[in-house]
């Protein structure tokens, strides 16, 4: 039995002539301990997947089983690194990170809360700017904060919707590192979307491809066999990592080519001529 | 080898000289834009007083005319001379009745002033005189003698100011809860659509009457002055609109990234709303209780003048009866009086929503 299934899954959006099928037929299972990459373009129902497996959608058809249970609604089991952050601006980064806390430890009192939400925080070494508003913090602090607050809910599973794709390429470098850290620390369950098959590479057991929506369904799995930790340098060298991303950057090519040809077709025109009025003149 | 060196020096010497200019020049007290600053709203005021005073002026001048030319065509030029000396001479007999000029409103002002410390010993002389009477009708079971003589133009003031609290207080009170209800539940807002959309176009004068209707009859068998409770409901109904539409606005249009940290949270209703959507529709709260209270603030002049209920509207509206000789210029001190509390009042809300909110607003 797989940690989280989801079978035949079906996303429809409106009624009617406007119903749109965002995501047809996706299956996925992912082990324990596993850590999962999908790699999409951007409107392809990335966000929309997510918000399925943690509960703030319900699918069409189809079910997402965790722990062997069906989803229903949102659960602390289940955290989300949201793609922009969704920091309450009005609370200093400690409160952010606290509400997390009080929702996986709620039958304890305020200085347990306090210590848990300083851990938690000292985990993305963000622990100097604990008083501080996220509007006084730069993307990739507040993303940080994100995923502290993510971590603090104590999940089993953690879902990360596009967590790095609006951060500049250190940041990015860094905190795809303190992610993996932290991952490494206690092997939790990790799915990560992204647009950056390089990331998903350097990050994931598996990377597997949504194919671009309407009607988007999960592409062919590739596993990815490098030996954690794996070295950034080192890798660009590496023959299962260029042949991997080779082969996923060929697929998605071909994706988008067999999309831009299908766009291509030839519209049938009517067979109108602009009249001339030449000949009164 | 030693050429290096020197070079070294003179490098530092000349970083450090540029250095030490750029800190003298810093602290240096900067004259020009100060005073610059200073200047521009001085002048302006200096201007608006002239082009008031001329105006003035010319008016007084305009009704001087006219009346000297119909003494002259009614009463003969003996009668007309007559007339100009005793404008000539500012005497209290000959007065124009118009827009007074801004040395009438200043000694306006300190004759109010000055009435109000007359007013003031008046009280406490008459509580003097009253004391011993007073033991004895409280001993007798009667009700003690009262001061009856007139108000003065602080006590009015502080008067407005109560109905305009209490009036704001009722929009709070009634606005804001219904608001987050509305903002909430897209039912209620269809339910109450109409309602607000016909209401909060209605006129003061005609919200007063509303309440004058109401109140007078559940009040039908008191004996006391009911005035001042009519008059805040009347200011409190009417400046309500705003807070309300704006609470149900900030309340019906939070983040969704909120509501759905809200609900990976698993925050409940109760810490749902305490927790995410009230701070974030605070700035539209605040907003609209910014405007209820100035909205307040103006149309409470026209609901005490309606509603004869003590305050600066009963004020301005019998002098206007008045017609003594200062009346206009009283009429104008209070018409700056009202301006500069309003003004007051404004950035009173402005930095209470500052202190609360996470947004901060510039005042305009």
């Amino acid at each position: 039995m797989a940690y989280l299934e989801l079978k035949n899954i079906c996303k429809t959006y409106g009624e009617g002539d406007s119903k749109t099928e965002v995501l047809s037929d996706i299956n996925l299972s992912i082990e324990e301990g596993e850590f999962v990459a999908i790699v999409g373009f951007t409107g392809s129902g990335k966000t929309t997947l997510v918000n399925l497996i943690n509960g703030l959608l319900e699918p069409t058809s189809g079910e997402v089983i965790f722990k062997g249970e069906k989803v229903v609604g949102t659960s602390h089991e289940r955290g989300v690194i949201f793609q922009n952050y969704s920091l309450l601006p009005w609370l200093s980064v400690e409160k952010n990170v606290m509400m997390a806390v009080k929702e996986a430890f709620p039958k304890r009192d305020k200085s347990v809360w306090k210590r848990k939400a300083a851990h938690y925080i000292d985990m993305v070494s963000l622990t100097p700017a604990i008083n501080k508003l996220p509007k006084e913090l730069s993307g990739g602090m507040r993303q940080r904060v994100a995923v502290a607050r993510a971590l603090a809910m104590k999940p089993d599973m953690i879902l990360m919707d596009e967590p790095l794709s609006a951060l500049d390429a250190l940041t990015r470098g860094t905190l795809q590192d303190q992610i993996l850290n932290i991952w490494n620390k206690d092997k939790r369950t990790a799915l990560l979307i992204t647009n950056d098959v390089d990331e998903g590479i350097y990050m994931a057991d598996r990377i597997i491809p949504l194919r671009p929506g309407p009607n988007a369904t999960l592409g062919p799995e590739f596993k990815i066999d490098i030996e954690r930790p794996r070295d950034k340098t080192a890798l660009n060298d590496n023959k299962v990592y260029k042949e991997t991303r080779n082969a996923i950057i060929q697929y998605l090519m071909d994706i988008g080519n067999e999309r831009k040809a299908e766009a291509k077709a030839p519209i049938a025109l009517p067979d109108l001529e602009p009249k001339s009025f030449v000949e009164y003149v | 080898m030693k050429e290096s060196v020197v070079l070294k020096t003179n490098e530092r010497s000349l970083v450090l000289k540029a250095l030490s200019r750029l800190k003298f020049k810093r602290p240096k007290f900067e004259l020009v834009p100060s005073l610059k600053k200073l200047l521009i709203p001085v002048s302006s005021i200096l201007v608006f007083l002239g082009i008031w005073y001329l105006g003035a002026e010319s008016l007084r001048q305009r009704e001087i005319d006219f009346r000297v030319e119909k003494a002259l065509t009614d009463q003969g030029q003996a009668a007309a001379d007559a007339l100009t000396l005793c404008f000539a001479a500012n005497d209290p007999s000959c007065q124009t009745n118009t827009l007074p000029s801004p040395a009438q409103v200043w000694s306006s002002l300190i004759t109010l002033i000055d009435d109000y410390f007359i007013i003031k010993q008046d009280k406490l002389d008459f509580k003097a005189k009253t004391e011993a009477i007073n033991e004895t009708r409280i001993a007798q079971g009667n009700d003690p003698i009262v001061y009856t003589g007139r108000a003065s133009f602080v006590d009015q003031i502080i008067r407005s100011l109560k109905t305009v609290f209490a009036g704001f207080l009722l929009a709070l009170i009634v606005a804001v809860p219904l608001g987050i209800f509305i903002g909430l539940s897209p039912a209620l807002k269809n339910a109450f659509n109409w309602f607000i959309q016909v209401f909060k176009p209605v006129s003061p004068v005609v919200w007063y009457l509303l309440v004058f209707m109401i109140v007078k009859t559940m009040l039908i068998d008191s004996t006391e002055d009911n005035s001042f409770t009519i008059s805040f409901i009347s200011v409190g109904l009417c400046s309500m609109w705003a807070t309300l539409v704006n609470t149900a606005m900030g309340v019906s249009s939070v983040d969704k990234d909120f509501i759905n940290v809200a609900k990976v949270l698993k925050l409940g209703t109760f810490q749902k709303i305490f927790k995410v959507i009230l701070p974030s529709a605070l700035p539209f709260i605040f907003t609209g209780l910014k405007i209820t209270m100035s909205v307040g603030w103006m149309v409470l002049i026209a609901i005490e003048l309606l509603a004869q209920s003590p305050g600066l509207g009963t004020f301005v509206w019998e002098e206007f009866q008045n017609g003594a000789n200062d009346s206009n210029s009283k009429i104008i001190v209070a018409m700056f009086v009202i301006g500069v509390i309003g003004f007051l009042l404004d950035r009173f809300m402005l930095s209470i929503q500052n202190a609360v909110s996470f947004e901060k607003t510039d005042a305009i």
